[in-house]
């Protein structure tokens, strides 16, 4: 039987396992939605702009590791997701988004709504297509997904032009892809494994820095194993949190720019770091030449340009992280007989040392620390929750401050730090896992550009709870500005910002206040009860900073830490109300 | 240091901006680009002239190499290879130079292509030095316009990396 393209996409998307798609009609898309329309496997959740439907996939394939699938129209509708496909390609998450195209008739024609988003999105998909051909769609939707779950993985874009929806042909999906020009290597070489093993048994003071790819690939048991076996500290990236359980003995929080005063140090003073995962972001390494200057490096990562492309490499390792962790394990277990206490001891000592110099800490008076209310959050929850956040001061809060025990449950945008990420992702993740608690640490400024999701929070019933560490600025922006532009505060105060609690009742929502610290937990608690979406407004310290900071061109081991006589705040803030 | 790298591509739109694309986004240079087709004809064949220390080259190769539609990157520079650039030159001497300009096209073993009462058109062909030189020596003379191809290139048999 022949089918039209708008009913090819659908059977794929079966074809597929996907049960949410998120996304937004119009004009060249709605045959696309008339077929959803009439059948029940592919629920579309509707959101409220095309950028929430990205960042909502987004933190559904986080949550899950299934890919998240977006379906939108041409032109604006399809430019509104590129914030969102750049914010997925930069952390690697696998998206499948698809975008309608005015008929192929009209295509560089400047028609209404168009866009030549294949061009515009090239930097920032791992892969995209334009069909032009209905008899290419089944195979081209197979490869999709294909490419952008496999190797390192990524968003891939398909733009289909209406009159490919319209037009009928044979349905056939392909059993299996083979792209000659796409093979990744998920084995790693044995010769450099042993390598590595060696290494790690002749280390006095080794650090392994585990990233995303740990999460990615499912590594988190094998990595586990490996530091236990071997008696190797473990510091993350802020992709990384979760891939380690963050109450572990061996775990020295996250490292880098906002890191552990302990994580940096460790890293610096490292005479191996075995990276796992990660790609020694700028935000990791701090200034390059002062980054572990006595380390030897073993680098693990499926993507060969991610090795020596920021620092100099010994023992390069392609391959998906799991296998190659395995490989590992089993090199250590069978080929090397150290006594791994006795050797470990001086360096693990000298670990808890930097530890107790330099805790995580703050100091609660009678405002509320946003540190406060994350801790809080942790308490409640005993860890067992999904956390979403923004960007900024209340994402590297969360990441000091929430300790992570399991993979997939820190939801947050990395390496582009897109603001206005946390709240749609959240929705993601809530719909990927109704029964579980699913926060988003937010602040004011980044709560604002995408707060119209509400809508589709409440129509859904997905009962989100957003905690917006309320401190009236851009509180990162405004860090920089107070430590490194003499406090001139250029268009980082947000005067004007609503009522969050009426917006919360505006929407249909639950609106809840704190202003002092004796209400945090009781809100938070009422939050958890009710089976709602939730703002959470905490009225916060408006000159906390986040500490300990690497300046920026400085080596990590140069951190600015609390000062010892820094005040709290003078002026109390008034709250909205 | 100056780099030849040969890329084989899948023959589709947009694998050129693809490449392309690849350079200018991270900073890379280009200093030509020749495309043409094989003897396959899904595959496509990118002779890239490009320059960087070796960590930028290295770069290169695994940015390229990490692009879908691109088959397989061989950097010429490891291997014994032979490059020719072709160029086309049009050339105006005043009357009493057209005679030095057919030595010249002589010397290099270029050929005349195309005349007329005012020009001559040079097709010559070599490496870059050889154009260079020839491109030097018919500057006095009056170029009007010229062309080049970029460089194509190809391993000598037997020396491959294979």
């Amino acid at each position: 039987m022949k089918l039209s393209g708008a009913e090819i996409l659908i059977e794929c998307l079966r074809k597929e396992g996907v049960k949410h798609v998120f996304g937004y009609p119009g004009g060249v898309v709605l045959n696309i939605f008339d077929v959803i329309y009439g059948q029940k496997d592919v629920e579309l959740i509707l959101t409220r702009h095309e950028q929430g439907a990205t960042h909502a996939a987004d933190g559904y394939a986080r949550a899950t590791g299934k890919p998240g699938v977006v379906l939108v129209t041409s032109g604006p509708g399809a430019t509104n997701i590129v914030t969102g496909l750049a914010t997925a390609y930069m952390d690697s998450i696998p998206m499948v988004a698809i975008t309608g195209q005015v008929p192929t008739s009209l295509i560089g024609n400047d028609a209404f709504q168009e866009a030549d988003i294949v061009g515009i999105t090239r930097p920032c998909t791992k892969y995209n297509f334009l069909v032009k051909d209905v008899a290419d769609l089944a195979k081209t939707i197979k490869e999709a997904f294909f490419i952008a779950t496999t190797g390192r993985p990524g968003p891939v874009l398909i733009d289909i032009p209406k009159d490919v929806t319209v037009s009928k042909t044979e349905f056939h999906y392909p059993a299996t892809v083979d792209i000659r020009s796409y093979k990744p290597t998920v084995k790693g070489h044995m010769y450099q494994i042993k390598q590595a093993a060696a290494a790690i048994a002749k280390a006095k003071r080794p650090v392994i820095v585990a990233g995303g790819g740990v999460i990615t690939s499912g590594a988190a048991d094998e990595l586990k194993e490996l530091a236990e076996a071997t008696k190797v500290p473990v510091t993350l990236t802020m992709m990384g949190l979760g891939g380690f359980p963050g109450n572990h003995k061996l775990c020295l929080g996250m490292l880098g720019m906002h890191g552990t005063y302990y994580a940096n140090m460790a890293v610096h003073n490292a005479d191996l770091l075995v990276a796992i995962g990660m790609r020694f972001d700028d935000r990791v390494t701090g200034k390059v030449e002062g980054f572990a200057p006595h380390a030897k490096i073993v680098h693990i990562d499926i993507d060969p340009t991610s090795i020596r492309k920021n620092v100099r490499v010994d023992v390069p390792i392609v391959g998906d992280v799991k296998n190659v962790l395995k490989d590992l394990n089993k090199v250590i277990k069978e080929e090397t007989q150290e006594s791994w206490g006795a050797i470990r001891k001086a360096w693990l000592s000298q670990v808890e040392d930097w530890k107790a110099e330099h805790p995580m800490a703050y100091e609660q008076d009678d405002v509320i620390k946003p540190q406060f209310v994350v801790e809080k959050i942790w308490e409640i929850t005993k860890g067992d929750a999904i956390i979403a956040t923004e960007v900024g001061q209340n994402q590297m809060w969360a990441a000091q401050f929430f300790k992570f025990i399991k993979p997939r449950t820190w939801i947050s945008s990395g390496g582009l730090g897109t603001m206005g990420y946390g709240f749609p992702a959240a929705i993601g993740a809530q719909l990927a896992y109704p029964d579980r608690l699913v926060f988003d640490v937010a602040g004011d400024g980044s709560i604002q550009m995408n707060i119209q999701e509400l809508a589709t929070a409440v129509l859904n019933n997905l009962p989100v709870k957003v905690a917006i560490l309320n401190n009236c600025y851009l509180g990162m922006v405004r860090q920089w500005q107070e430590l490194f532009f003499d406090k001139r505060y250029s268009s980082t105060c947000l005067v004007g910002t609503p009522d969050f609690v009426k917006v919360a009742e505006a929407y249909g929502a639950v609106g809840l206040r704190a202003s002092k610290p004796s209400e945090v937990e009781p809100v938070i608690r009422e939050a958890i009860k009710v089976r709602k979406p939730v703002f959470m407004d905490f009225v916060c310290d408006q000159t906390e900073k986040v500490y300990p900071m690497v300046p920026a061109g400085a080596a990590i081991n140069e951190m600015l830490l609390r000062p010892k006589d820094e005040k709290p705040a003078k002026k109390r803030l008034k709250a909205v109300k | 240091m100056r780099h030849t790298i040969q890329v084989l591509v899948e023959n589709k739109f947009g694998v050129l901006s693809r490449v392309s694309g690849l350079f200018s986004g991270r900073g890379y240079n280009i200093e030509s680009i020749s495309v043409g087709p094989t003897l396959d004809n899904q595959i496509s064949q990118m002779t890239i002239v490009t320059s960087g220390d070796d960590q930028i080259i290295e770069q290169i190769n695994k940015q390229l190499n990490k692009l879908i539609d691109v088959i397989k990157v061989t950097d010429f520079t490891e291997f014994e290879h032979v490059e020719r650039e072709m160029a086309l030159i049009k050339v105006s001497p005043k009357s009493e130079h057209r005679a030095e300009a057919l030595r010249i096209v002589d010397i290099f073993r270029a050929v005349i292509v195309d005349s007329s009462p005012k020009t001559y058109t040079i097709q010559v062909t070599g490496d870059g030095k050889k154009i260079q030189a020839i491109v030097d020596l018919l500057k006095p003379l009056g170029i009007k316009e010229i062309v080049r191809t970029g460089k194509v290139a190809i391993s000598r048999e037997g020396k491959t990396a294979g």
